[in-house]
């Protein structure tokens, strides 16, 4: 095609827009048996649609190539390493998707009355059942869409509870180490957020806590494990701390993968605590969703969970809307099914056994990296970690190298980046999180490339500073495209 | 790195310039060459008062994203609107055509808590 650029196998790609010719299609329909007319005639002018300058016209195989192109563009879990941290990215077993393939399951419709979707009602129940046992709460509610939507719902639960008792609470507790969505949940659930700020070691100190906490507290918001990949050791007296002011403890299970089978965050005095099914429990992450993001909460405040809640009476499942306490709904119908689905298939064949591996294996990996790599890179808290841990630039700086830099050439060697420059509270941070899938070859193949980057960085660092090289397009603008995005095809050159 | 003499500094990088009852705030040198490329500011609105030490507003750069904590307790009067369409001159131009706000001081003996340029150079040497 004239407008692709080989280089080798990775082409470049137009746009969809470029691509299309006039008069070419991708269908052809029978010979009209009725007489043609202009859509002029029938329909009137102001129901007419607009035609569109520019719009494509292609033919099937010019669609299927071009997708497929795009598609091989993309590096994700199943093509390899991927060390994200901070949003646990894991391998989904594809057993998963099997069975969310059965067609009793895809071809279930949300108005299907009650008694013809007891298996569905079932497993939503018996999942609800296994996500309270996993995290030693009493009740949990599926129906959240997302993590930060599980916390704004955690949050409009405790602030439903407060007001129930004409209390009018101003504050959130918000640790530094938090994750960002904590704080936008606190102040969309119209809290004002403090920021708590962590200690030597890298976690809150129940000190800091009882400092800022009083009567104007509503809640303090933790992630444990924190973003820095420690395992926050106060949070029991952080809560004695709290609930002796009548505040709540809301955490952050975005990081259960450490815990599962170890530790009950309900066990610590967590109040409320959501959980990201598609981290922990291996439904696809990326992408835009969809995701799950339950959430768990103790006796006290079932009252306001969402509606509907699902319940057994008898042998039978049903939903039940009327709860006056209610926060009401979070999304239509009952959360993302589907998501539902796959984590409950995940949690069936894992077992409990396999659950609590899993995060053995996970919190191994994380600590084997960790050792393996320090001293090559810094360690801002050289201490046991959890599923990740987080190194800086530190080393490098003095041959003017970045945390940036560092990232690119890994792509060169094949391997996704980390997360970087994340936890805000640590300078050039990259941040690492193996999960429990990689092999201990993977992690040695990717531990001697990040040492070999070490080596580069102090002998040749312009091959950092100019990579990635080995890729279809190197370093983007970055500024330029946060400055003046361009965010959909307008046509102009 | 440059830190003028006349200007007062804080040790969460912003400097202020003392205009008798009004001060003006921007972030010093050192701050924006830590954040990098400021691809977006968020201005507080005209008239909001603020404590010392408050979050008055937010830059975001490609690498990360910071508080513009306020220097005094005072009033918001005027904010550099320019900045939505050049937040890189807060890269170019820290001192002057990066300016962020200006405000009314309550009580100007909250000035002397304020670093001289050498002490702020000083704590600098401590990151």
């Amino acid at each position: 095609m004239r407008n692709i650029k080989d280089t080798g196998l990775i082409q470049e790609e137009p746009l969809i827009f470029e691509l299309g010719r006039q008069g070419r299609r991708g269908y052809s329909l029978p010979r009209w048996d009725v007489k043609e007319a202009e859509p002029t005639d029938l329909i009137p002018s102001t129901l007419l649609r607009e035609e569109w300058e520019g719009f494509p016209e292609l033919s099937e195989v010019d669609v299927v190539r071009h997708f497929t192109r795009l598609s091989q563009w993309n590096y994700g879990v199943d093509s390899g390493f991927y060390p994200l941290g901070s949003c646990t990215m894991k391998y989904s077993p594809k057993v998963n998707e099997e069975v969310a393939r059965w067609s009793g399951f895809a071809g279930v419709h949300p108005y299907q009355p009650e008694d013809l979707s007891q298996g569905i009602l079932r497993l939503m129940y018996e999942l609800e059942g296994f996500l309270a046992e996993i995290t030693g709460m009493d009740h949990v509610s599926l129906q959240p869409a997302a993590g930060a939507h599980g916390e704004l719902a955690g949050m409009m639960m405790i602030r439903a509870y407060l007001q129930a008792r004409g209390e009018r609470r101003k504050k959130v507790l918000v640790p530094d180490t938090a994750h960002g969505t904590n704080c936008s949940t606190s102040s969309i659930a119209s809290y004002q957020m403090v920021e708590i700020k962590s200690n030597e070691k890298g976690v809150v100190g129940p000190e800091a806590v009882a400092s800022e906490m009083d009567e104007e507290v509503a809640a303090i918001m933790v992630t444990n494990p924190n973003t820095l990949g420690l395992f926050e050791e106060h949070l029991k007296e952080i809560a004695e701390i709290v609930h002796r002011k009548g505040g709540f403890v809301y955490c952050d299970g975005a990081n259960l993968n450490a815990l599962m089978g170890i530790v009950k965050l309900g066990d610590l005095g967590v109040d409320v605590v959501h959980l990201n099914l598609h981290k922990t429990f291996s439904t696809p992450h990326g992408g835009g969703g969809p995701g799950a993001g339950p959430v768990a909460v103790k006796k006290g405040l079932a009252p306001y969970l969402p509606i509907p809640v699902v319940e057994k009476v008898g042998e039978t499942y049903r939903l039940n809307e009327d709860r006056p306490q209610s926060i009401g709904k979070m999304k239509a119908f009952y959360g993302n099914f589907g998501v539902l689905l796959k984590a409950y298939a995940y949690i069936l064949s894992m077992g409990s056994e396999g659950l609590r591996r899993v995060s053995e294996m996970a919190v191994l990996n994380a600590n084997y990296l960790m050792k393996r790599l320090k001293g090559h890179y810094f360690l801002p808290y050289d201490r046991p970690c959890m599923h990740e841990c987080v190194f800086t630039d530190r080393f490098q700086e003095r041959f003017d190298v970045s945390t940036l830099d560092i990232a690119k050439r890994l792509i060169d060697y094949g391997f996704h980046p980390p997360t970087i420059y994340f936890p805000l509270v640590v300078k050039g941070a990259m941040m690492m999180e193996p999960t429990e899938t990689e092999s201990k070859q993977g992690l040695d193949r990717f531990i001697e490339t990040m040492i070999e980057i070490a080596r580069e960085a102090e002998e040749n660092p312009e091959l950092l500073r100019q990579a990635p090289q080995k890729v279809k397009v190197r370093r983007l603008d970055e500024v330029l495209a946060a400055r003046k995005p361009k965010l959909k095809w307008t046509g102009e050159k | 790195m440059n830190f003028p003499e006349d200007l007062l500094y804080t040790e969460s990088h912003e400097w202020v310039r003392d205009e008798g009852s009004q001060v003006v705030i921007g972030l010093t040198d050192y701050a924006q060459r830590q954040l990098k490329d400021i691809v977006y500011v968020e201005l507080p609105e005209i008239g909001s008062e603020f404590k010392k030490g408050e979050s008055m507003g937010v830059v975001e750069s490609v690498k990360t994203v910071a508080d513009v904590f306020s220097p005094v307790t005072g009033k918001v009067i005027e904010t550099n609107g320019a900045l939505k369409e050049h937040p890189e001159w807060i890269n170019t131009d820290p001192y002057g055509k990066g300016w962020i706000t200006r405000m009314e001081v309550r009580d100007k003996e909250e000035l002397k808590g304020l670093l001289s340029s050498r002490d702020y150079q000083g704590s600098l040497s401590e990151e």
